[in-house]
């Protein structure tokens, strides 16, 4: 089992720890419910180190990354970020990722821990001869820094005001007179940054976090706040045997451009169900691989991930259903195998006050 | 929410399943340890049994959920509900609070307390939690 550079903080700080994507990896420190709210409402910090980096530069580097993504590369200006899918000749998702362009022809690209190097040697095989594609995961030591007195945090840590940074953008920044790139960007719905930092700095970086009065924040919390913004997670709402489209990312996938798997992905034929968000009546959980039925107790689809809401104080899923059924208003129900959940198909995101996409200058 | 660190009290006895039961004259009153409400982490549902249920010792006959699952809770003596508390149901959260008095699941009458002699007394309890 792999340990991010982090490991020996989590276990002084009494971190309930479980492998996830080949990783030992912290679930929670105080509590899923108080790391959750802290989220929402404070600042805290999430070891994302198992998470994979890639360069990749080169005169053809551009072309061959709008064939290896889903979403358009070309549109992109110096300074963004996009996220898109990389996809298989049936239109299933391989990964999802974070492409940034850090120049004309010059882009970084972050992946998920578990499929990394599959991504690695896929993308690789794809490219013209003189693009370099390099991993630098090992090197590479990446900090989630998410909720509203994150600005402060991150204008108090870095040389660089922050306070011009969009919504999916990305900068060069001083921390410590270490280089480091920061992204607007994250997993949790919050406005909230992640860091890139070499990774002989970034204990470092997170103790000067929790020295400023940051929470540390395990995957517990992390699965509970992306739920709630109807974000997927690999291996649940995305895999290889599911076509990309059926998702609902239309902003992810490109439709004036072939990239692998195109034909399959724009192909409606192929488009069977659609990935709705299921608010239930109760606070019972519904979990991954229940089945979700109609009114006349006839399946009509499958949930991918489901928790309790902390927000939302209700249960709240995420799973495919039959596209005829899966519009919003439709009443469910969904089968654990032991009693059947009453719910409805509702429109996403379920948590409705999400500060992403704010203006930063109300943090600062 | 989830971090309380009660005293495992010496008026009850323990499954190793979890449970408590305490015996007070004809009625027994059950809940789940400190140490695994900890285990759980933060609760978020309970399924109690109904009042006039017979139920069976060391069978299932209760559900608590938290974020990351669900879990069966078993009947620590056998006998018939008399009463659940049903504050639970909207406060789920009181177990990781107070698992050892606020937060008793059901209690049952028609037992037999010879029955709950085979338990683990309040040490033994700890010794099988720190082993586990």
């Amino acid at each position: 089992m792999n340990k991010t550079i982090l490991y020996d903080s989590h276990i002084a700080l009494n971190a309930k720890m479980a492998p996830f994507g080949g990783f030992e990896m912290p679930i929670q420190y105080e509590g899923i419910f108080a790391e959750h709210f802290a989220t929402r409402e404070k600042v805290t910090i999430f070891d994302t180190c198992h998470m994979g980096e890639f360069t990749m530069d080169g005169p053809n580097a551009l072309k061959d990354l709008e064939k290896v993504l889903s979403c358009p590369v070309s549109s992109m200006k110096i300074g963004q970020c996009r996220y898109g899918f990389f996809c298989n000749e049936n239109g299933g998702v391989i990964d999802d990722q974070i492409t940034y362009r850090f120049g004309e022809n010059e882009f970084f690209i972050v992946v998920n821990a578990s499929t990394q190097d599959n991504d690695f040697d896929w993308v690789e095989s794809h490219i013209s001869s003189d693009t370099l594609l390099k991993n630098i995961s090992k090197e590479t030591g990446k900090i989630d820094i998410q909720g509203p007195l994150s600005v402060k945090l991150m204008n108090k840590l870095l040389k660089n005001p922050i306070t011009g940074l969009k919504y999916y953008h990305w900068m060069h920044n001083i921390y410590n007179d270490v280089p480091v790139i920061v992204s607007r960007t994250g997993y949790t719905g919050e406005i909230g940054f992640e860091i890139y930092i070499d990774s002989n700095w970034t204990k470092n970086f997170w103790d000067d976090c929790l020295n400023c009065g940051a929470q540390p924040a395990g995957l517990g919390a992390r699965d509970t706040l992306r739920l709630e913004m109807g974000f997927p997670l690999y291996g649940h709402e995305l895999d290889m045997y599911r076509n990309a489209a059926e998702s609902g990312f239309s902003k992810s996938i490109a439709v004036s451009k072939s990239f692998i798997g195109s034909t399959a992905v724009l192909n409606s034929e192929k488009q069977k169900d659609v990935l709705c968000g299921i608010l239930l009546d109760g606070r019972r959980a519904a979990r991954s691989h229940d089945k979700i039925l109609n009114k006349s107790a006839s399946e009509i689809g499958i949930v991918t991930s489901g928790s309790y809401s902390p927000s939302c104080e209700t249960a709240i899923a995420l799973g495919y259903v039959n596209k005829q059924f899966g519009t919003i208003g439709e009443k469910v129900l969904i089968d654990n195998g032991k009693s059947q959940l009453p719910g409805t198909i509702v429109e996403l995101p379920f948590y409705k006050k999400s500060t992403a996409r704010k203006n930063i200058s109300e943090f600062i | 929410m989830g971090t309380s660190s009660s005293k495992t009290p010496n008026d009850r006895k323990f499954t190793k399943t979890h449970e408590w039961v305490k015996i007070e004259g004809n009625i027994a009153i059950v809940g789940i340890s400190d140490h695994a409400q900890h285990a759980l982490g933060d609760i978020t549902f309970v399924e109690l049994p109904s009042i006039g249920k017979q139920v069976k010792k060391a069978q299932s006959c209760a559900t608590i959920e938290s974020v990351k699952a669900a879990s069966d809770i078993y009947a620590p003596i056998s006998g018939e509900i008399i009463e659940s508390n049903n504050a639970l149901e909207t406060h789920p959260e009181k177990i990781n609070a107070d698992p050892f008095e606020q937060a008793w699941l059901f209690k049952i009458k028609n037992i037999n307390p010879s029955e709950s002699a085979d338990l683990l007394d309040a040490d033994a309890y700890d010794e099988f939690a720190k082993s586990e």
